[in-house]
């Protein structure tokens, strides 16, 4: 069986109103220092096979069909 | 003319939508849920209403946008069958790639519900042609979601087009969207997708008409 975790995340220069709300809250708790806060999604996905290269293909594909809007978001597949 | 309204759920305006077509038009629309394959042979326009479908879980509109209906709903919008999306409606046309771009959280990260100010900024579409170019109109917006965003060309290339129909008037932007859009069609003008929410200003109970002439437009009425 195959583990894999999908990181999707924003693009560069692509505004994140929530990850700005987040800084703030920081900087409002005391931690100085925070340059900046990007807000992204974890998918944590289990395979019922264990052939790496179908789960390679298969994991692409479910990040271009779902799990990212590639127009505003970038995705990483790790096979774990 | 023939109106279907498509069904999913966590989708809360289809009521809404139902009533302002069968109050312009004196016609019940057909309704289609989520799992048919085809919009019925016969159908004009195809509206996909506001709401929050499957709780707009992974991103607004985008589980909705994947179900088979909204195959359907491309299909048929590639036959030339007009096609409105409203608020969750428009999220699920562009998930579905039927329109471009993106809609993103609100500047604010406020819900806002109240009524704005749209100038018509095309009003040679079949939706807007019942409005007059430049025309300043009421709608209400009710939405988390709808700040939205494109890269440079593509917007680039809508303006340029002028794809661009309806525009929040200049200071009243409610959610932060590129070049205060709050409305677009695809290349062929036969898909629309808005955020605001016309099909709530049709009659003198709701407080003004200014989202009637849309729905007249769409459906070939003559303006009354």
């Amino acid at each position: 069986m195959i583990t894999a975790r999908v990181t999707v995340t924003l693009k560069t220069g692509v505004l994140d109103p929530q990850g700005k709300a987040i800084e703030g809250a920081l900087a409002t708790l005391g931690f100085d220092g925070v340059d900046g806060v990007r807000q992204g999604k974890v998918f944590d996905i289990e395979l019922g096979h264990d052939d790496r290269r179908r789960a390679e293909t298969d994991l692409a594909a479910m990040c271009e069909k779902l799990l990212a809007n590639t127009v505003i978001e970038d995705y990483a597949v790790e096979i774990v | 003319m023939k109106t279907a309204i498509v069904l999913l759920p966590g989708l809360n305006r289809d009521r809404d939508m139902i009533s302002a077509i069968r109050t312009i038009s004196g016609q019940e629309p057909l309704t289609v849920w989520q799992t048919e394959t085809e919009i019925p042979a016969g159908v004009d326009l195809v509206i996909v209403p506001g709401g929050f479908s499957f709780g707009d879980y992974l991103r607004c509109g985008a589980i909705g946008a994947r179900m088979p209906v909204m195959r359907a709903v491309a299909d048929a919008a590639g036959r030339g069958v007009r096609v409105l999306g409203v608020c969750n409606g428009f999220q699920m046309l562009l998930e579905a790639g039927l329109l471009p771009g993106v809609l993103m959280r609100n500047a604010s990260l406020n819900f806002v519900c109240r009524s704005v100010k749209l100038e018509v900024t095309n009003a040679d579409t079949v939706f807007t042609r019942r409005y007059r170019q430049g025309q300043m109109i009421d709608c209400p917006v009710a939405h988390h979601d709808g700040n939205y965003f494109a890269d440079a060309e593509t917007l680039a290339r809508l303006k340029g087009e002028n794809r661009v129909v309806f525009r929040y008037a200049d200071g009243t932007n409610p959610n932060g969207s590129a070049d205060d859009i709050a409305g677009i069609v695809n290349a062929e003008g036969n898909v629309l997708g808005m955020m605001p929410h016309p099909e709530n200003l049709i009659e003198d109970a709701h407080g003004g008409t200014d989202g009637r002439p849309l729905f007249e437009g769409a459906l070939d009425l003559v303006a009354a």
